[in-house]
């Protein structure tokens, strides 16, 4: 993986860390595990948007909560990395919360809330708002792996499937889809095409992030604890959504609807209803990137209408 | 005049199920009356089959069951893995258009399973008896058809439509009901959904096995006469499997008669239906008319 030099790290790693990690070694994985995920990491990279296999471990938090991004984490954090954690989009949320606070413990790294500042960014069902750089690490929690599992049960007949580069059946879904709703349906998780070969489950993120997936600057891996699978987009790789000549993909649309907190109108809104009035509502998914917007005043200079993606 | 040559040519086609031994081929067969070898219980389905189709002929494949007639059909569908045997088509330009990397004369077998779905997928359309087996009942009748044309890289949903609603009135499916499930239909529909879809490429070769079986008699005779008719405007050539011998009667023009795995006599399906020469094709003509 190219990561920036680190100009001063420690020639021992131990050197510098805080103490507490409580008889743990440097963020928590054996050696044997870490170079277990990093090989598998390198096999992904090497394959983009293909599943590769890998020895899960067990994790102090339970399988479903996180803990194949968890392991990504672990294994290629150091201790010069400035760690970013988000739920949804929030840093402040339990999830993350927890997850920050368990890495900085077991590592002793730097965690921020700020994009631009993090290095290695875990995420769960977002991509942060701000623009990905070069040398930054995107890291996904993912639930299912597989993008063929909606539509075919049995594992050995996707890996043919994937195999033979045989997505007829996706396709098919998206086709009925279309003839008995008028579109398609498919909210998150809409299976994306990687490299124009494998078909892929992009985690859980809207619609709105599919997009921002193609040929970003920044490294993404995707790992999935219980599934025990690690996939990976290597930087500026081509990620296609599954579409139709005539019906072409479409992101949520927001149109007229602005952030209440910081004023935006491009970017990911989460809608809340106020049970007394039965008002609706919208903010930013993102609350750093709300946050930075309401620092900078965009609540006095709101952005312009036509904005919006 | 020289005939031209024949679309598909199969040479020596074997399967056997079970570990086999070298005492198989002689303890088994036709002139065996058996098609599981007594020592070591493998059973050989078919052995040494041999046939040319031409273009725009109708072939006929007839016995009793077990007698291998349905195995050759899979085989030939690459459903099955063939333990020995040689697989060639002759196509035109047209059919092999989207498939470059067909050499002619290749031998169909020694193909990948990508290049064989493909080449599936592109040349051969199937009517199975049973319509579980050719169409996915969750999914509409005109995605049914769609899966093929996607598979084929067809990518705009207004074209598939069109395609799919022109195939469903060829065969006599309402098209109003394009979107409901082949569940909700009846046999003879489904069936003729399964024709539609075995179409929906424009096939080479068209493989019908027992197709009219489980079907009453009157719905028999209106899906016969679909697959004459279809036959005759499109001049696909066609495999026809069948126990009943009216079906054979009825569609083929050449016929070979199956047992226990072998060819037991082939020829002009009048003449099979007249003067049948085998005795188990005696007792076949004799026990059905």
């Amino acid at each position: 993986m190219s990561r920036p030099a680190r100009a001063g790290a420690p020639a021992d790693w131990r050197d510098g860390l805080p103490p507490g990690r409580d008889g743990y070694s440097f963020a928590f994985l054996d050696a044997g595990a870490k170079r277990e995920i990093r090989r598998r990491i390198l096999k992904a990279v090497a394959i983009p948007g293909c599943q590769v296999p890998f020895g899960s471990r067990e994790m102090p938090i339970a399988r479903g909560w996180g803990t194949g991004g968890l392991q990504l984490t672990l294994a290629l954090i150091g201790p010069e990395d400035v760690l970013k954690v988000i739920d949804q989009g929030a840093d402040d949320s339990v999830n993350a919360v927890s997850i920050r606070r368990f890495v900085q413990r077991v590592t002793g790294v730097r965690t921020t809330t700020d994009t631009p500042a993090a290095t290695l960014i875990q995420t769960r069902h977002r991509i942060p708002e701000e623009p990905l750089r070069p040398h930054q690490i995107l890291v996904f929690q993912v639930p299912i792996p597989e993008p063929l599992r909606l539509v075919e049960p049995s594992e050995k007949e996707t890996r043919r499937m994937h195999a033979e580069a045989d997505y007829s059946r996706m396709w098919l879904y998206l086709y009925e889809d279309i003839v008995t709703y008028g579109e398609i349906t498919i909210g998150a998780r809409y299976p994306v095409l990687v490299n124009r070969r494998h078909l892929m489950d992009p985690s859980p993120i809207p619609r709105w992030d599919v997009e921002r997936l193609d040929r970003n600057p920044a490294l993404m891996l995707f790992c999935a604890g219980r599934e025990k699978r690690i996939y990976a987009l290597p930087p500026h790789t081509l990620v296609e959504p599954l579409q139709f000549e005539d019906v072409p993909f479409r992101v949520e649309s927001f149109a007229g609807r602005r952030c209440r907190r910081c004023g935006s109108a491009r970017s990911f809104l989460d809608e809340a209803i106020d049970e007394a009035t039965g008002r609706r509502s919208y903010a930013c998914s993102d609350a750093a990137f709300c946050e930075k917007v309401r620092k900078a005043g965009g609540r006095t200079a709101p952005e312009p209408e036509e904005g919006g993606p | 005049m020289t005939l031209p040559p024949p679309i598909v040519q199969v040479r020596g086609l074997t399967r056997r199920f079970g570990t086999g031994c070298p005492a198989c081929p002689e303890l088994t067969g036709p002139a065996a009356e058996t098609n599981q070898c007594p020592r070591c219980r493998s059973v050989t389905a078919c052995r040494e089959v041999s046939f040319e189709l031409h273009s725009g002929e109708v072939l006929g494949i007839v016995g009793e069951s077990g007698s291998g007639k349905s195995t050759v059909v899979r085989l030939l569908h690459f459903d099955l893995a063939p333990t020995a045997g040689e697989y060639r088509l002759n196509l035109n330009g047209a059919a092999a258009a989207g498939l470059p990397w067909l050499e002619p004369g290749q031998n169909l077998f020694e193909l990948g399973p990508h290049q064989r779905r493909q080449l599936r997928n592109r040349l051969m359309g199937i009517v199975y008896q049973n319509p579980l087996l050719g169409l996915r009942l969750k999914v509409t009748a005109g995605g049914n058809i769609a899966e093929r044309l996607l598979m084929a890289g067809w990518r705009r949903v207004e074209r598939m439509r069109e395609r799919a609603a022109d195939l469903l009135a060829r065969t006599e499916v309402p098209v109003e009901r394009m979107d409901e499930l082949p569940r909700h239909f009846s046999g003879g529909m489904q069936q003729r959904v399964q024709i539609a879809k075995a179409l929906s490429t424009d096939p080479a070769v068209l493989l019908l096995d027992e197709v009219t079986t489980g079907l009453d008699v009157s719905v028999q005779a209106r899906v016969l006469d679909l697959i004459r008719s279809l036959q005759r405007e499109l001049q696909i050539a066609t495999i026809v499997v069948s126990h009943d011998l009216g079906v054979i009667r009825m569609l083929t023009t050449r016929t070979l008669v199956m047992r226990y795995g072998g060819i037991v006599e082939q020829g002009l399906s009048d003449q099979i239906l007249e003067d049948p020469q085998h005795p188990y094709t005696q007792l076949l003509v004799n026990s059905t008319l």
